[in-house]
């Protein structure tokens, strides 16, 4: 039982409006391991993570975590089931009203019923594990983007939970906070075991803690693997994305007519 | 032609989706029985939306209570009839007044910033993170702020009327020399409590329903982006204005206008 899965996403179908996001996408997340899905920017990295979350319903298909079919839960079911999970925003996301300290009291406040004591040892554990012990004081709009990212990590991991999903971790930030968060996200998934998705486009960053990757690409996963096995793909597709190359099957130019004969029309007209 | 019938159904499809919606969140959010947390949620909602709101009703309260007795006076004095015009300042605001303007500011000083606070709330994933948590954000923050406005009004609405009828006695006893005892003993005799200041205080519990479910549910219903944001207060200051206009012609109707 401990070697299967602990997500698993079955056909999932997905459509904002007319437009497709998703059309059949097959993932299985292994457990205790650091899962990456990759994409383009405005492939649905972050729908799929909402998906996964139960934040949205699929048009089709399933999502199953540790067995339990996500949409098919009543809405108690799914915020009990949540809270064996945690999620890291791209925003933070932290509780405006609340300092650094409560935001990651939070969770403990209201699912645990330990003792005031013991809740601020594990806020402040969890605070020392993402080296912002000292900020405990500070209210989130005094946090760089980089330290409210971490405060939202610790929080996510106050409830020690089994499964976390980080979307877009390493977005917007400088190389050392960068270089810290990839450090923390493998060092917990360590110390932890827990099984963690990270949806990403920073290719580098998130190839160096992966376990296994998911390449998504036109609402279907275009390629899966080890980070190795992908960085040697020769699939055109999936080397213009892990290689970053500018050209290729993705085009550089958004799809429009003939260069020259647009000039031409242009010196027409004027 | 054909284009504007399928635009009007499909406008009234949406109204109903969104009524539907509202309907939905006021019952997931509006029912259950809160943790001992969730009075202390509540709590400061009151302050937020009534203790903070009081400045704004009672000055209002006051200055109506004294407009409406100078008001009277001009009218009444010619028919020598100015010994009435305690009556009329306390029928006139226990009635109409008190609950409608009183549910007016409520809107514009504290709906309006619930629809804020929750869309910012909402624009910068807190309340999806909430979610995530495991927690409802329906009954976190929803809930205390709903239950909070359907307290708060109907209380800043019995200041209302208590200033409004103080500022119509120091108008017209003080001032203007219409005799204290008259002032107060019309008042006593016409008003009936049930009639009178039980049809206001129905009408004001209305008015709250009302004010503080459109105000939460259009911002937790937004597009999460500062237009949004910006829309949805303009939407809540302009949906609870009608709603109260409009539901006090219904209820006046019904509790005054002799269908019963």
């Amino acid at each position: 039982m401990t070697d299967s899965p602990f997500v698993v996403v079955e056909g999932l179908h997905f459509a904002r409006g007319e437009k497709d996001i998703f059309r059949g996408v097959e993932l299985q997340i292994p457990r205790g391991k650091i899962t990456a899905i990759l994409g383009p920017s405005g492939t649905g990295k972050t729908t799929l993570l909402k998906l996964i979350g139960g934040q949205l319903a699929p048009d089709e298909g399933r999502v199953r975590i540790d067995g339990e079919d996500v949409h098919a839960l009543s809405r108690k079911a799914l915020f009990r089931l949540r809270r064996r999970m945690g999620m890291l925003f791209q925003s933070g996301a932290l509780f405006s009203d609340l300092s650094v300290f409560e935001n990651v009291a939070f969770p403990l406040r209201v699912h645990t019923d330990l003792p005031e004591a013991m809740i601020r040892d594990v806020a402040l554990m969890k605070l020392q594990a993402v080296g912002l012990r000292g900020a405990r004081d500070l209210m989130p709009s005094e946090l760089s983007g980089g330290m409210a990212r971490r405060v939202a990590l610790a929080r996510a991991i106050a409830l020690d939970p089994e499964l976390i999903l980080y979307d877009e971790p390493f977005v917007g930030q400088d190389p050392i906070s960068k270089g810290v968060l990839v450090q923390l996200i493998k060092r917990l998934n360590d110390a932890l075991g827990l099984t963690a998705i990270v949806v990403s486009h920073d290719i580098q960053e998130t190839l160096s803690i992966a376990d296994y990757v998911y390449v998504i690409s036109d609402g279907r996963v275009m390629a899966h693997g080890t980070p190795d096995s992908l960085d040697v793909d020769e699939d055109p597709r999936v080397s213009q994305f892990v290689h970053g190359e500018p050209d290729g099957p993705v085009p550089f130019h958004y799809p429009a007519t003939d260069f020259f004969s647009d000039i031409l029309n242009m010196e027409k007209r004027s | 032609m054909i284009g504007r019938i399928v635009s009007l159904g499909r406008r009234g499809c949406e109204v109903l989706e969104a009524l539907g919606r509202a309907g939905q969140f006021l019952a997931q959010s509006a029912v259950g029985v809160p943790s001992r947390e969730g009075w202390y949620l509540w709590l400061r909602q009151v302050h937020f939306v009534g203790v903070l709101s009081l400045a704004i009703v009672l000055v209002s309260g006051l200055f109506i209570g004294m407009v409406l007795a100078l008001q009277g006076y001009t009218l009444l004095v010619d028919f020598g009839a100015e010994q009435a015009l305690g009556q009329m300042v306390a029928l006139s605001l226990l009635r109409e007044l008190s609950p409608v303007v009183a549910a007016l500011l409520f809107a514009g000083r504290a709906g309006s910033a619930l629809t804020a606070e929750i869309g910012l709330m909402k624009a910068t994933e807190q309340l999806t993170s909430m979610e995530m948590i495991g927690v409802d954000p329906l009954r976190r923050v929803v809930a205390p702020r709903l239950w909070a406005g359907f307290v708060a009004l109907p209380l800043l609405t019995v200041g209302f009327s208590v200033v409004g009828i103080y500022g119509g006695y120091l108008v017209g006893v003080e001032w203007l020399g219409v005799f204290e005892g008259s002032y107060w003993g019309n008042m006593q005799a016409s008003v009936d409590f049930v009639g009178d200041v039980g049809n206001g205080m129905v009408k004001s519990v209305v008015f709250a329903l009302v004010v503080t479910w459109i105000a939460v549910f259009q911002g937790y219903d937004l597009v999460p982006t500062s237009e949004g944001i910006s829309r949805a207060t303009t939407r809540t200051v302009v949906y609870s204005s009608l709603a109260v206009l409009g539901l006090d012609f219904v209820l006046t109707a019904l509790m005054f206008g002799g269908f019963s």
